[in-house]
């Protein structure tokens, strides 16, 4: 194995998504490169890293500010009539981003 | 010994139950499902728009979305995966609009760029974040994810930092599957490239300050 083709499938190794062949002629590789044993050891670490940083956590004040905020939204929506031209329009600008049931859309770029 | 640890996430049956009985009508369901995801939304808004208040926009209007289509919602895949569909997409729009000049479309194909190619081959030390102090860290963090295109780190965060599937995010991102991996790999290849800067061993001689 070369050092192209064990980077090709680092993302499948660390995931463990390798048959078996191929996951041991990655782990042989690793025993001698030294290099991809570098960027094999360091990406797991940057993964690990960021997995455990608290980035963004939302603070619980603002979690509950934000909850009510919801609620109230979605309750107000509630009174609006179900059919008919004035809830048509409130939801319409939702529509057009939102995607189909549970399917990917199936319009073309 | 390569693999790393995939994130546990609840059972899928009482996340379901709760999606019932909202549809049904039953706010406080709802209310609990807000509860269990507001932070995993958040932190994905957060990401993609790196903005503070709009990553709390999105997380109303993704929420708010999510109940006035909760008919829309088959069940075939999971909940959570259909909202943060709906978080990524509010997420991008907020984006387009806040910087339409710097915006790389998430089905556009990038290239391998040559900062994909691995250059830094120095060993990091051994506890890298221990180095710092964790407000330091965290700017670390921030900086270096903020410099890849929102295609890339949307990726990243999706499959790495929230552990879905690779066929969740494929399917909350409507890309391919080996769209979603190619642009994973080159996420964290880049990442780990920006970061070595800051956690590789320093060689004898150097201050540690
Ligand atoms: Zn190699």
């Amino acid at each position: 194995m070369k050092c192209k083709q064990f980077l090709q499938e680092l993302t499948n190794y660390l995931d463990g998504a390798l048959d078996a062949r191929t996951q041991s002629e990655l782990e042989e590789h690793l025993t001698w490169c030294h290099d991809c044993h570098v960027v094999h050891d360091t990406t797991k670490k940057t993964i690990e890293i960021y997995r455990d940083s608290k980035l963004y956590e939302l603070p619980v004040e603002l979690a509950s500010k934000l909850r009510a905020a919801i609620m109230d939204k979605c309750r107000g929506s509630k009174k609006s009539p179900c059919s008919g031209a004035a809830s048509a329009s409130v939801t319409s600008e939702a529509e057009d981003e939102l995607p189909e049931g549970d399917a990917p859309p199936q319009h073309s770029h | 010994m390569g693999a790393i640890q995939p994130i546990v996430t609840g059972p899928a049956s009482e996340e379901l139950a709760l999606v019932h009985a909202a549809k049904g009508g039953d706010d406080a369901a709802f209310e609990e499902l807000v509860r269990r995801y507001d932070r995993n939304v958040f932190r994905i808004a957060n990401h993609i728009t790196q903005n503070r208040e709009d990553a709390e926009d999105v997380v109303q209007e993704a929420f708010l979305k999510a109940y006035r289509n909760l008919d829309r919602f088959q069940g075939n895949s999971k909940f959570y995966t259909w909202l943060v569909r709906i978080a990524v997409n509010e997420a991008l729009m907020k984006l387009r609009k806040r910087k339409p000049e710097r915006f790389v479309s998430l089905d556009e194909d990038i290239q391998l760029g040559e900062e994909s190619v691995p250059r830094e081959v120095a060993d990091w030390s051994p506890n890298p974040e221990q180095q710092y102090g964790q407000a330091e860290l965290k700017e670390i963090l921030t900086k270096t994810i903020q410099g890849l295109p929102p295609g890339f780190r949307t990726v990243f965060v999706l499959r790495d930092v929230e552990g879905l599937s690779t066929e969740e995010t494929a399917d909350a991102l409507e890309l391919s599957i080996p769209a979603v991996k190619s642009r994973l790999l080159r996420a964290r290849l880049q990442l780990r490239e920006r970061l070595s800067r800051y956690f590789k061993k320093r060689t004898l001689g150097e201050a540690t300050s």
